[in-house]
């Protein structure tokens, strides 16, 4: 039986061929060095993410999330929802705490879920990976694991919105949350706790229909990392991942910068500095490629 | 002065229906009145300077009656969803989904402007999630790229086209799901949970013609 065992929320921009693909196999690397079990829940749907809201309204758009805890409930009973998704967490713990706090929308919540033959109690914990790591696991453990560390390479700590914003993780400010900082310190790196783009938005779905706008704060996140002499930027989440990292020959173009600075995730750090391969970190997952974990990884 | 006099009366007898209506119908739309326009949430947004009406006006707009002005307005299609607002809020208001709740609510009462680019995105996600209960990110790529003409279309898609393929190359996107792509098994099930929410929902919200 593994040490760590949790009822996993993938996501559909995990899956196979979709944008944070790499993202998973860093995960899964990741958590076998830490023996996490992720028993991910069956045919788990969309949360309806920060942009559902327009089409989706209210309760449609809980009951997304609350047909997923619901089929968690039922086939992993008593097993904490885990996600790595910065969206998929915070939809599906709002959706959880609103169906807590307004019996009005929890008796429709349920009508709903009955024509999908489910029902739901609602009392499952919902975690975020990073909270995992930092609050069950510890520093000290993944310090203990590390086989080849990340010396000499500085890294920006993005934490970006949604992981930090509302929910966060306990004990860390929404300002100047540090465990990024201190989790690239525990794999043998150079972390910037000073890095104050830190939790800048980058647009979020609006880097898809408000292009301009969103890579202009982009543009704010990859700079300052810059200023700090920022080697590479890591991230817990797969937008702002996505948006800090292929834009940037479009922010090039439109600004005359000349950015090119790898955008990891803490799971490919991890994998990297657990001795694991650069297929295994999925180093071959980067748009820009993160050349001094390569040379690590070897 | 009488301190026992009820002061919710008179606020009670001079509240305007757009108020009620909001409180009644918008997504959180009770918190509004709890505003006390300190203007925190407006100088944290990140795409505060491109909101046509920041958070704390919308809310005394709100009160005021504004119904037209606030519900045409671009500014609650600024929301990126970052929640700072909600964590600065002194008086604890859920901005976010006060925004979140306005938009959609303009969207149900057709008073959206006629090409809001988040507005038109926001619909194509959710028929996209909803069609096979998880993201088509290829088909919606697609469909961002066209949904304001073809002309636009190709050239949006040329301007993407890199983008295009730096992910197929890492195999963060795979041109077969133009084909079908993912979906959940229990589809059926699936649509009528989504079919009777939106059922209820359109029950219990009644729209006023101001």
């Amino acid at each position: 039986m593994a040490k760590y065992t949790y009822s996993f929320y993938p996501g559909c921009s995990s899956q196979t061929g979709a944008s944070s693909s790499n993202y998973m196999v860093s995960v899964r690397t990741m958590c076998e060095e830490l023996d996490i079990q992720l028993n991910e829940i069956p045919d788990w749907n969309c949360c309806g993410a920060s942009i559902g809201y327009a089409g989706g309204g209210e309760l449609p758009r809980l009951a997304l999330s609350a047909r997923n805890i619901a089929l968690s409930e039922k086939h992993n009973p008593n097993q904490e929802i885990l996600a790595t998704c910065a969206a998929c967490w915070l939809s599906t713990r709002e959706a959880a705490e609103r169906l807590q706090h307004d019996a009005g929308i929890r008796g429709e919540c349920d009508q709903a879920l009955a024509a999908a033959n489910l029902t739901i109690k609602n009392t499952t914990p919902i975690k975020h990976m990073a909270e995992v790591l930092v609050q069950t696991i510890g520093f000290e453990e993944i310090r203990a694991k590390v086989k080849k560390p990340l010396s000499g390479i500085k890294i920006a700590g993005y934490v970006g919105c949604q992981t930090n914003r509302p929910f966060g993780i306990a004990g860390e400010s929404f300002e100047n949350p540090q465990y990024l900082d201190n989790l690239v310190t525990a794999l043998g790196g150079e972390a910037i706790p000073k890095y104050e783009k830190k939790v800048q938005c980058c647009g979020g779905a609006l880097a898809f229909s408000e292009p301009d706008k969103s890579q202009e704060m982009i543009k704010g996140i990859l700079e300052a990392a810059y200023d700090h002499g920022a080697d590479m930027l890591v991230t817990p989440c797969p937008v702002c991942q996505m948006n800090t990292e292929v834009y940037q020959d479009q922010i090039n173009a439109a600004h005359g910068t000349k950015f090119k600075i790898p955008v990891v995730y803490y799971s490919t750090l991890m994998a990297v500095a657990f001795g694991r391969s650069a297929k295994d970190a999925a180093l071959n997952g980067q748009v820009i490629p993160a050349k001094k974990l390569e040379e690590i990884a070897g | 002065m009488n301190t026992n006099v009820d002061n919710t009366a008179p606020a009670q007898k001079y509240r305007t229906s757009f108020l009620q209506e909001v409180e009644a119908n918008v997504e959180e739309g009770h918190w509004v009145k709890m505003c006390m326009q300190c203007g925190v949430c407006s100088g944290s947004c990140p795409l505060g300077k491109h909101w046509e009406h920041p958070p704390q006006e919308i809310f005394m707009m709100i009160r005021a009656g504004k119904r037209e002005a606030v519900l045409t307005s671009e500014s609650m299609w600024m929301c990126t969803s970052c929640y700072n607002c909600i964590v600065r809020c002194p008086r604890g208001l859920p901005i976010t989904h006060i925004m979140h709740g306005l938009a959609h609510y303009a969207k149900r009462v057709s008073l959206v402007p006629d090409n809001q680019q988040t507005a038109k995105f926001a619909q194509l996600f959710w028929n996209n999630l909803a069609l096979k209960g998880r993201v088509n990110e290829l088909r919606l790529g697609m469909a961002l790229y066209f949904m304001n003409g073809l002309g636009e279309g190709i050239k949006t898609a040329l301007k993407m086209k890199d983008i295009g393929i730096d992910l197929a190359k890492t195999k963060r996107m795979n041109p077969m799901e133009l084909l079908g792509g993912h979906s959940i098994k229990d589809l059926s099930g699936f649509k009528n949970m989504l079919k009777k929410a939106q059922e209820l929902e359109a029950a219990r919200i009644q729209p006023q013609n101001a």
